[in-house]
């Protein structure tokens, strides 16, 4: 039999690369899903509430965007769910008994709310009553909502794990506590932020649109009509995302230190830590009032990370050699419980107490240099900042719009109109970029201190994730591509919705 | 007394289900697999894909479903057959990527690729997905080529491979297509698809012409399922299956391994026997009244319990229901590859919601197919494909 003993070191790197494509372009289409349900739900709902037709012609223009977003977002997370099997397989047995469980609810709880009820908010117009209906538009957006809940509860558990525990027998660990990992905080400051940062995409694509409209003078009660409901969901669901944004480094801070010394390119930390705006301009504390919410708390740098350091209330931190140590510790005495668990049950237990001792170091004793620690700073640095940008641009933007438009002076005021456009690719980079931030930042863990990217893998050959990201990357890019064209064409085409005189 | 085998036992149950619906549902890709065959004009294909393009996400569903189920469930066997058999559910993903913009991207101005692409897409799907799906169940009989070793984990460094489990071959999934009954079970799939698909459809639409037509599919597409069916399930009671041994936890080769379980398990015995006389009566009414319509209602039911069965007999009494035909000892069942009793647990309790779940698509569906679906209908519905 010839089985492959060797891992092909490139297999990492481009499966890494793969799910990285997946993931990117799966997030183009899932913000804009959550984003426009929520404000077609409002649309419908006032239509319902006042039976004014012309708000019903709103919100079934911007459904038939949202269908054309829709099943493309629905096509790539297929992959994502079954790339984690095909390109992470120790991965998916090592933590599947934790990390099954939420994609499993995630399907039955969630996709089949939304795959019904989009049919029916699609086809049933005319077969149903118009509360049937305006339900049904509000359970697809609350199926999408949920969806990204159990999705997200199993992101924020690969940050941060939580409510289970380490069983030599099966060589996995194993779920103790379903609420902890299901209401885990770091996983609820992830769905709001990351939900929020949907309804925000999903608002000033509606903004952006009617901008458009507007410049151009024509489907002008559609777009005055679009921005009143959008504008508002915009700036609100932007202060959302920043509270939530603000929880999270503080989180971060505490549970993903070398993030964000990557994220703020931090070398050295300290008390008073300064907040770099651009290399070169920096806030005085700044960072350490946004990452421990105390003008003096400490902050450590990557450097403190890696040398290791003892914080001002006397915890000592260990070095990285230290910590691949003990790693290594604890993957021995795994070995030899494995060896001796049948024959030698005093050797076993000897060794399975150490692999106790030192487990929570066992992920390091993979890593054959503290630098692998190290995530890419660069990258992290400006996606951060990039991520920030955006998202103080849209909310600056979204609230001279309203503030414009109350006083009648939107449609003379061009500069604001093509500032509400660009709010649309502001926002796709924002997201973007803050999903390189909380992904790249985490590097090099599958699972933060457990598992490195370099054990999750499966047993494949480089040639083979090559030809697979080439191919999904291929398909995408037409899909993409057609998909941008069908949505401007869509939109040029827009019916010209009015008020009945 | 809810033991850890039971909820084993009852998670087993409620994939071999979603299996069972994922086949029946698969009556849109068999649709799909006739869409130029059946549809001769603009307005007949346009008719037929509107037809699926109502049900498809349910499809989809399923499927995704499926995988998280199992993922959930049965851990071992996602890791092990998705990143060996790599490229058999690269290809089923890929289809299935095609199909899923292929309904709303077709008939839309600015699509890149023409509405014939869009089409050829959703053929392709049609035919490749109960393929490889029908393959990949064949294998649950005929074995794969994989090794487990979980003391992996312990290589550090040394550039060797900490990886759990391993396929024993290059090809990663290809050298399925080697083993012929592999291919008897995809293509009785394939060609279940297409009779599930054209009993839809006949009950479904409100065209004589197309209904005539589709008719005359089924019988096409019911002979060669009958014979591949048969085929394969001669195959599995004849064949040798891997029985584990609970207490030394080592599999062994036990002759007509499959006819035993069915044996010993007459309620099984049932629901197969039940299944296969439904999809028979549902091909048979269509063919021999020409008034029937209802094909489909038998049909469907029948393809759910036939499948249900099938991967029932795959994974009880301690069958290894994913064998390794180069290390036996690596075999997956049961008992060897589930997620721990507590998971189980949990997740048991949220599949009480699944009633729910079957109760509101019952009713959705309902709600949306009242009165069929004819040309003059999808000419007049604005978010028609």
């Amino acid at each position: 039999m010839n089985v492959l003993t060797i891992l092909d070191p490139g297999v990492i790197d481009w499966s890494r690369a793969q799910f990285a494509l997946t993931a990117c372009y799966h997030w183009l289409f899932v913000p804009l899903t959550l984003g426009l349900a929520l404000v077609m739900g409002i649309m419908e709902s006032i239509y319902y509430v006042k039976k004014d037709p012309f708000w019903k012609d709103v919100a079934r223009f911007w459904m038939k965007l949202f269908g054309i977003n829709f099943a493309i977002g629905v096509a790539t997370g297929l992959i994502l769910e079954f790339e984690f099997g095909t390109n992470w397989s120790n991965y998916s047995w090592f933590v599947g008994d934790i990390f099954g469980a939420p994609l499993a609810i995630e399907g039955i709880v969630a996709f089949f709310m939304e795959a019904t009820f989009i049919a029916v908010m699609f086809f049933g117009w005319h077969k149903v009553s118009r509360g049937f209906h305006l339900a049904s538009t509000w359970l697809t957006g609350l199926g999408a909502t949920l969806s990204a809940w159990w999705i997200l509860v199993a992101n924020a558990w690969m940050q941060d794990p939580v409510g289970m525990e380490f069983n030599p027998e099966t060589v996995r660990n194993e779920m103790v506590s379903f609420a902890a990992v299901a209401l885990s905080p770091s996983a609820v400051m992830k769905f709001l932020h990351t939900v929020s940062c949907g309804w925000v995409t999903g608002a000033v694509f509606v903004v952006g649109v009617s901008c458009w409209f507007l410049l151009r003078k024509r489907n002008r009660q559609l777009a005055h009509a679009s921005i009143k409901v959008a504008a508002v969901v915009g700036c609100l669901a932007s202060l959302v995302v920043m509270g939530t944004g603000d929880q999270s480094g503080v989180q971060i801070a505490r549970k993903q230190p070398m993030k964000l010394a990557a994220a703020e390119g931090l070398r050295q930390g300290g008390e008073g830590a300064p907040f770099s705006i651009v290399p070169g301009v920096e806030i005085p504390s700044m960072l350490s009032i946004l990452a421990t919410h105390d003008v003096n708390g400490y902050v450590p740098g990557i450097d403190n990370l890696l040398e290791g350091y003892t914080a001002p209330d006397g915890t000592v931190h260990l070095s990285a050699q230290e910590k691949m140590e003990r790693g290594r510790l604890a993957i021995d005495a795994f070995s030899r419980y494995r060896q001796h668990r049948a024959t030698q049950p005093g050797e076993a237990a000897k060794a399975r107490q150490e692999l106790t001792d030192h487990m929570e170091y066992f992920g390091y004793g993979y890593l054959e240099s503290p630098e692998q620690l190290v995530p890419n700073v660069p990258l992290v640095y400006w996606s951060f900042r990039l991520m920030v940008g955006g998202g103080g641009y849209i909310l600056l933007v979204l609230l001279a719009v309203v503030w414009l438009q109350r006083r009648g002076l939107l449609e003379t005021t061009p500069v604001a109109l093509w500032a509400g456009m660009l709010t649309v690719p502001a926002a796709y980079i924002a997201s973007q970029a803050g999903w390189v931030v909380a992904e790249v930042g985490r590097q090099p863990w599958a699972i933060q201190h457990l598992l490195p990217v370099n054990v999750a893998v499966s047993q494949l050959t480089t040639t083979e994730v090559v030809t697979t990201f080439c191919l999904f990357a291929l398909i995408f890019t037409i899909l993409l591509v057609a998909e941008v064209k069908i949505m401007c064409n869509a939109i040029k085409q827009a019916p010209d919705v009015r008020r009945e005189a | 007394m809810i033991t850890y085998s039971f909820l084993q036992h009852y998670w087993w149950f409620l994939v071999s289900l979603l299996g069972g619906l994922l086949v029946f549902l698969m009556f849109v890709q068999g649709a799909n697999s006739l869409l130029f065959r059946i549809g001769k004009t603009e307005g007949e294909r346009s008719l037929l894909v509107n037809a699926t393009g109502r049900k498809w996400e349910f499809t989809f569903t399923t499927l995704v479903t499926f995988g998280g189920a199992f993922f959930a469930s049965f851990p071992l066997f996602y890791s092990t057959s998705f990143g060996g058999a790599y490229w058999v559910w690269m290809l089923l993903l890929v289809s299935f990527v095609l199909q899923a913009v292929a309904y709303e991207f077709q008939s839309k101005t600015g699509n890149v690729m023409g509405r014939r692409v869009y089409r050829l897409f959703l053929v392709f799907n049609g035919v490749v997905a109960p393929l490889v799906v029908g393959a990949a169940v064949a294998t649950f009989f005929t074995g794969s080529d994989f090794v487990v070793s979980r003391d992996a984990m312990g290589s550090m460094g040394k550039g060797l491979s900490p990886v759990i489990s391993r396929w024993g071959n290059a090809w990663h999934g290809l050298d399925a297509l080697s083993n012929p009954w592999n291919w008897v079970l995809g293509l009785t799939l394939v060609f279940l698809a297409r009779v599930l698909g054209a009993l839809y459809m006949i009950d479904l639409l409100d065209d004589a012409a197309l209904v005539a037509r589709l008719r005359r599919q089924v019988l096409i597409d019911a002979v060669p399922f009958v014979v591949l069916f048969l085929a394969f399930t001669g195959y599995v009671l004849t064949a040798t299956g891997l029985a584990y041994d609970e207490a030394s936890a080592t599999f062994s080769p036990e002759p007509y391994r499959y006819l035993h379980v069915f044996l010993s398990h007459p309620t099984i015995l049932v629901l197969f026997a039940a299944g296969v006389v439904l999809v028979l009566t549902g091909i048979g009414r269509t063919l021999l009244k020409p008034t029937s319509v209802r094909g489909i209602w038998f049909a469907g039911p029948g393809t759910v319990l036939t499948v249900l069965a099938v991967l029932l007999v795959a994974g009880i009494d301690n069958t290894a229901y994913y064998p390794s035909v180069s290390d036996p000892q690596s075999s997956l069942c049961l008992a060897n590859s589930s997620s721990s009793e507590f998971t189980l647990q949990a997740m048991a309790v949220v599949s009480l919601l699944v009633p729910f779940v079957l109760a509101y698509i019952a009713y959705a569906w309902h709600s949306i197919d009242l009165g069929g679906l004819s040309r003059k209908q999808v000419e007049s519905d604005e978010h028609a494909y």
